[in-house]
């Protein structure tokens, strides 16, 4: 059986003057969106397009789809809830609480997942998140049905104050921009260059010297640790963490982000997230149709635009100038 | 539950066979997922929503048409097989040369298309469907519905027909000569596209008929087949996709495993089998049944 | 002194009327639910409508009122219904939400309504925990409550003769305190539990429960769950003859849309515990045939009456105080003056925000004494209101004055 590679766009690599001034603008354009927009809906895209993103690290840059990452969300989630709520840490140690559990959680399941490759790998991630979905519906620290609710909003460090959403915003605003430097860091290192070989051709990686398996093992607990820190933010920005962020529908969502904003794209999830957070909150009123159209996106995606909403674009860039080059 | 515990033999028995009971439907579907998998290398995702639409042509085939239960048995899945194939010729076709990933990404999409249809239409809370075999049978140990008894019975042979025409019949071997060279095949002059557009609505309609079957002993609802479908794939992990029998196999025991657990630890008895399966991947990744592919 | 007191109440009596007459007073309330999942048949639409029903019977527009109501789908999920919330509250300018089955949701937004100073009417969750450890000065919790269905099904059966109990327990936080309430109430009145099972979420496959449940010889089945499961529970039960076997189902939540999924033939004879149901007055019967008119041949649950007499109360709360802006004002005159409508009758608000009415145990019909479309219960028993909810000093309300 001959197989396409899954993503098709080579990385660019280096910073050329135009890439800073890009880079530069949209940094100005985050620090002054809450003005222009609602801060909590912008919070809830940053959680999910770093979720997305950690996601990608997996799908795009190591060609493994897990269908099951909600547990590392949730989990993380849930930990960090906990030990803000309940064990009174600040922000950044719940942070970090919630980011631990979700590494040492995805060792675990990555040891067991990695045996099995394409399909497998994702039935194998689906089966046990579901399992760690029933650990969650029945420990007594989640609070079933009712998740864990009114988490507090101290401040991180302790001295920045984040009760108001404003200033909450900046917060999570340098989490996620910690989050996408280091994927943006790992995927254009040297690490992720050995990874795009081995989803390219792993014997041939194997035969290079490098040893497949640990690299994709690192990939996936590197991936778990970062939706860890996802998780972990939406439960601060929420102050809840509830039974949604651990169901195998989350890990569905995040597919459907990451697809519709162009997997293995550094900045296609971003937008991934942002398009499907926006229609979940707009289309709110549209009640039961909700479903059906996430369905026809889906369906939609895999027929139709398979390199997703950024992919196309590069695409459609890069044929361009080689228009004009020719 | 302690008692049950202490007259073993005969209580066993009886939870033994309500094991088998449950083993019947994860034969079905995980067969039916099987024969595609063999045949399409696509892991369908639309087989829950496949499975609840079963259920539900036997409510409209009653309600609607007037058609008992005995005779939606054989519509349904017949009906739900068309629709399936008509998928397949649409749009699974054209994914067949890429990665097997967008395969399940496109029936996982489906699934959500036709779950929320359903629910938009029916409501979430499901529909009632009398049972056409009322009654049963004391056995001195326990009480045996009358309707358990036929799904045993008839999911049995189902399963056994289907694997006997897979690997004894002449149609069985093109098919399973078409899984490892589709080239060759077509060569020798048979229509592999066709037959993979059949073996879809064959797999698909196993689906449907276990849809029907489950009509009036579960809830039909829009919702039963999404979280059946997942310890579906963990039953196919445990087993591997590599044999018809190592699929009914696999769903049987499975059943009687699950069985077993919620007589003896029920709080487990939801995790149990995804237990087995982390278990059966550290000793065996390729699954007890399956050949490494 | 006096005399300023009275210039000025009488200033602001005239400036009220001025403005009574200029510009009325806007209110808008936001339906926020489930439409698209496991329980958009018992609130969803229906919910919707009545509320809009609730807001034209109550004539708002003669009484200075200009009512809107819109609506959402929370899609069961707590950080979607909490998104609404706080962008109804802050930017849409929605003054009350209303209905939001789904506990982990409505706990989430009960603490957005505090924290924005709004107010919030419950009618579709089940836990009593929001008029208990989260109550809040902004909350109100209208229809009922895992406590009330406890109560309401372990006492009155325990009293009819059902006093050996078995439970079929969801294992999660939801079914433990469905059963530890059950088995609490059971015990007062002289009944004894003789047995339980814990079942995961989501088990299709009840046979092996049930037949523990049958052998433990119990009087009553008590189905500790919700939805899929208690519909799957149900049906199996008929199919193991439990119920012709002599022994009772008691479902401890279950609604009017449940019995008509399972169909009369399955359901007969099942006890339970609902608010409203709507063939017992005249007025009931009324708003039935009204909404089944316009919603397609359903009807309407306990939930949605739910709504409607809360959405009632709020107006008269609103046309009270003048202005819907001060949350808490709205709650609290709420409390302060009775409840009284055509669906749930005369009754009260609590300190703790608990709204108070009889609740009734109701037994399914037989098929052949069913006479039309919905008619599908028989009264048992009533709950007195002073009975049907958890006594205001057990709750751990923190609104509620320790004496």
């Amino acid at each position: 059986m001959t197989t396409t590679p899954l993503a098709v766009t080579a990385p660019q690599q280096g910073f050329s003057p135009v890439r800073i001034l890009i880079g530069i603008v949209v940094l100005a354009a985050l620090i002054a969106a809450p003005f222009a927009v609602y801060p909590v809906f912008l919070m809830k895209v940053m959680c999910f397009a770093l979720f997305a993103c950690a996601f990608n690290l997996m799908l795009g840059y190591t060609g493994l789809l897990s269908f099951g990452h909600a547990m590392f969300f949730g989990g993380a989630s849930y930990i960090c809830a906990h030990t803000i709520k309940v064990m009174g840490f600040t922000p950044e140690l719940g942070i970090l609480a919630g980011v631990a559990f979700a590494a040492v959680l995805g060792l675990l399941v990555g040891l067991l997942a990695i045996k099995r490759q394409g399909i497998y790998f994702a039935m194998v991630t689906l089966a046990l998140s579901q399992m760690f979905f029933f650990f969650c519906l029945q420990a007594k620290f989640t609070g079933g049905e009712d998740g864990l609710q009114a988490v507090p909003r101290r401040a991180f460090f302790g001295v920045y104050d984040i009760t108001s959403d404003f200033n909450l915003y900046y917060a999570v605003l340098v989490i996620f921009l910690i989050g996408f430097a280091i994927i943006y860091r790992a995927v254009y290192s040297p690490f992720g260059q050995v990874l795009k070989a081995i989803r390219e051709n792993e014997p041939r990686a194997i035969s290079l010297g490098y040893r497949a398996q640990q690299y994709k093992l690192l990939a996936f607990v590197l991936s778990a640790a970062l939706t860890g820190l996802a998780g972990s933010t939406k439960a601060i920005v929420f102050q809840l963490a509830s039974l949604t962020d651990v169901a195998w529908q989350m890990s569905g969502e995040v597919v459907l982000m990451t697809l519709v904003g162009g997997m293995g794209t550094i900045i296609g999830p971003v937008v991934g997230a942002a398009v499907i957070v926006a229609m979940q909150n707009y289309l709110a009123s549209l009640g039961e149709w909700v479903l059906v159209i996430q369905g026809v996106i889906f369906v939609l995606a895999v027929s139709l635009f398979r390199r997703g909403i950024v992919g196309e674009v590069i695409a459609f860039v890069k044929a361009r100038k080689e228009k004009a080059g020719a | 539950m302690f008692e049950l515990i202490g007259v073993a033999p005969q209580a066993l028995f009886g939870q033994l066979l309500l094991g088998l009971i449950n083993g019947a439907f994860y034969a079905m579907l995980s067969l039916g997922l099987a024969v595609i998998f063999g045949l399409l290398n696509v892991i369908n995702f639309t087989h829950g929503a496949q499975y609840m639409m079963g259920a539900f042509g036997a409510w409209m085939a009653l309600n609607y048409l007037g058609i008992p239960f005995w005779g939606a048995l054989i519509v349904s899945p017949i009906v739900v097989a068309i629709i399936g194939m008509i998928i397949e010729r649409t749009l699974l076709r054209r994914l067949y040369n890429l990665d097997h990933l967008y395969g399940l990404l496109l029936t996982f999409g489906l699934a959500l298309i036709i779950e929320g249809l359903f629910r938009r239409q029916y409501g979430s809370s499901g529909l009632p469907y009398g049972n056409p075999l009322p009654g049963g049978t004391n056995l001195g140990f326990m009480f045996l519905p009358n309707y358990r008894a036929f799904v045993v019975v008839a999911s049995l042979v189902v399963c056994l027909v289907t694997w006997f025409v897979i690997e004894r019949t002449k149609l069985g071997s093109y098919l399973r000569a078409a899984t490892e060279r589709p080239d060759l095949v077509q060569a020798f002059g048979i229509d592999v596209p066709r037959m993979i557009t059949l073996t879809y609505g064959f797999g698909v309609g196993l689906a449907a008929l276990a849809g029907v079957l489950a009509a009036p002993a579960y809830q039909v609802s829009p919702t039963m087949g999404s979280n059946l479908i997942i310890v579906v794939f963990a039953v196919v992990v445990i087993g591997g996709m590599g044999s018809i029998m190592g699929a009914i196999v696999t769903g049987f025991g499975l059943g009687v495993v699950e069985g077993l657990t919620k007589v003896f630890y029920p709080e487990a008895s939801s995790t149990v089998i995804f237990v087995i399966m982390a278990i059966v991947l550290m000793v065996k990744p390729t699954g007890l049944f399956g050949t490494a592919k | 002194m006096r005399f300023t007191a009275m210039l000025m109440a009488a200033a602001s009596v005239f400036a009220v009327s001025a403005a009574h007459a200029q510009t009325p007073v806007k209110v808008k309330i936001g339906v926020l639910n489930d439409q698209s999942g496991l329980y958009a048949d018992l609130g969803g639409q229906g919910s919707v409508w009545a509320a809009k029903k609730a807001v034209s019977d109550f004539n708002a527009a003669s009484k200075g009122l200009q009512v809107e109501v819109v609506f959402a789908d929370h899609q069961n999920k707590a950080d979607v219904g909490t998104s609404i919330a706080r962008q109804w509250y802050d930017v849409d300018g929605v003054d009350l939400i209303v209905d939001t089955p789904n506990s982990g949701v409505a706990l989430a937004v009960s603490q957005v309504t505090k924290e924005k100073n709004k107010v919030f009417i419950n009618s579709g969750a089940a836990t009593s925990d929001l008029t208990g450890k989260a109550c809040s000065p902004n909350t109100v919790h209208w229809t009922y409550d895992t406590w009330a269905l406890a109560n309401g099904t372990g006492k009155a059966m325990t009293k009819n003769g059902g006093d050996t109990w078995f439970f079929l327990t969801a294992d999660y936080a939801f079914g433990h305190a469905l059963e530890r309430d059950t088995s609490e109430v059971v015990k007062a009145n002289g009944g004894k539990v003789v047995g339980n099972v814990r079942v995961p979420l989501n088990n299709a496959d009840f046979s092996s429960f049930l037949l523990q449940a049958q052998s433990s010889k119990a009087k009553v089945i008590g189905l500790a769950n919700a939805g899929g499961d208690t519909i799957n529970s149900i049906k199996q039960a008929a199919e193991y003859g439990i119920v012709e076997g002599g022994q009772k189902l008691a479902g401890l939540l279950i609604f009017l849309t449940d019995v008509h999924s399972l169909g009369l033939k399955t359901a007969q004879g099942l006890n339970l515990t609902s608010a409203w149901y709507w063939d017992m007055t005249d007025a009931n019967r009324a708003f039935a045939k009204e909404f089944s008119a316009a919603n397609g041949g359903k009807f309407p649950t306990d939930v949605m009456a739910g709504v409607y007499s809360g959405v009632t109360h709020y107006l008269k709360a609103v046309e009270a105080t003048k202005s819907a802006k001060d949350g808490a004002a709205v709650v609290a005159e709420m409390k302060k003056i009775p409840t009284d409508d055509k669906l749930f009758g005369k009754g009260e608000v609590r300190a703790d925000g608990r709204q108070i009415h009889p609740m009734y145990l109701f037994e399914v019909k037989k098929p052949s004494e069913s006479k039309g479309p919905y008619d599908y219960y028989t009264l048992k028993a009533t709950i007195p209101a002073n009975e049907a909810f958890r006594p205001l000093d057990q709750g751990d309300c923190p609104l509620v004055k320790k004496t």
